[in-house]
């Protein structure tokens, strides 16, 4: 993350997305799978970190071999080619997208951090610090509720980062610029769509 | 830092911050839009921290005004910032001068550094070379 200024000279909080070139690898069609799609790729890899499947794949589409591939359930499935690439130019500034990405992994956290419960008094002999509080019942209803907050595996999960903004895209360097922060470590892979939420209402 | 964010940084620096350090005092120019009117207030005091790198790079301004200690933090690159001056240099012998805060009257006063030009043009150079590394990647 950065910083950039906006025209009044206020601060905007910035996350840089490098995203694409996207080249389009395969189709699916409602002929041969039953739905439409496109499967995209991103971050090319060198022909000698790939493996001959690999290699066979991007060969039908003409790209480089890539380390991601996604497939994309779209309307505009039909109007892409295999062998043309996506770039920044389908999503422009001020525009609003959802950006989903895999959260920090935290291992196994306590309630504490996992589900941000306070703790409890640190004196007059309370010897009640950061327990995960009661469980439930007694003989009724002799278990204990499913999503009773507990400690245990926290992060590391698919996050979707909903209604952020685009401040800026910079083509010649195939770079995003959003509002704000995004899910996972710097460095991680995201899915960038149209925001559902905004598109629903428009 | 990633090199990309450095890059996009790049293109909003102000290159023509001058350089200084904590103890300076300097005068900053700060422009006051109020309603349609933009005018330039000049604030003045001793430079008690600098923090942050490229673009996020703030700086702490301490004065006493009135009997009143002020502080204001501002935007090293922000536009807001018309001009910076450095008015006077001192000794100091930390990178953050928060002891002042708790001194008043004589005891708060620093020790002038008389230095030449040319050894501070040495100084900027070396103190400011991050920075025009980093205005040097635009393009």
């Amino acid at each position: 993350m950065t910083q950039l200024f906006d025209e009044k000279g206020a601060i905007i909080p910035v996350t840089l997305i490098q995203a694409g070139p996207c080249p389009v690898l395969q189709k699916r069609t409602v002929e041969t799978d039953g739905y439409e799609a496109v499967q995209i790729g991103f971050d090319a890899k060198p022909e000698r970190n790939a493996n001959k499947a690999e290699k066979g794949h991007a060969a039908k589409s003409g790209a480089a071999p890539v380390r991601i591939l996604r497939e994309m359930r779209t309307e505009e499935a039909s109007s892409l080619e295999v062998g043309q690439s996506i770039s920044v130019e389908i999503f422009e500034e001020g525009e609003i997208v959802d950006v989903i990405g895999t959260s920090k992994g935290r291992g196994n956290a306590s309630v504490r951090k996992r589900h941000g419960s306070k703790p409890g008094p640190k004196t007059h002999g309370s010897m009640y610090h950061n327990r995960p509080g009661s469980m439930g019942g007694s003989s009724e209803p002799a278990r204990t509720f499913p999503g009773k907050p507990s400690a245990g595996h926290y992060g590391d999960a698919r996050i979707t980062a909903k209604n952020i903004k685009i401040v800026k895209t910079d083509l010649a360097r195939n770079l995003i610029i959003v509002r704000g922060s995004i899910p996972g470590a710097n460095g991680g892979y995201v899915i960038i769509r149209k925001g559902k939420k905004a598109t629903a209402k428009a | 830092m990633n090199p990309i964010i450095l890059e996009v940084e790049a293109a909003h620096l102000k290159a023509d911050r001058p350089y200084f350090r904590p103890g300076d005092t300097v005068r900053v120019s700060v422009r006051i839009v109020e309603g349609d009117k933009e005018r330039v207030q000049d604030y003045e005091g001793i430079v008690i921290a600098r923090r942050g790198s490229g673009l996020r790079e703030t700086f702490t301004v301490r004065r006493v005004s009135f009997g009143v200690g002020m502080e204001r933090t501002f935007q090293l690159h922000s536009p807001r910032i018309d001009a910076i001056k450095v008015v006077r240099h001192a000794k100091v012998r930390r990178a953050k001068l928060y002891y002042l805060r708790n001194l008043s009257g004589r005891k708060a006063r620093l020790v002038e550094r008389r230095v030449s030009t040319d050894k501070l043009a040495a100084e900027a150079a070396v103190g400011n070379k991050a920075l025009t590394d980093q205005i040097a990647k635009k393009g």
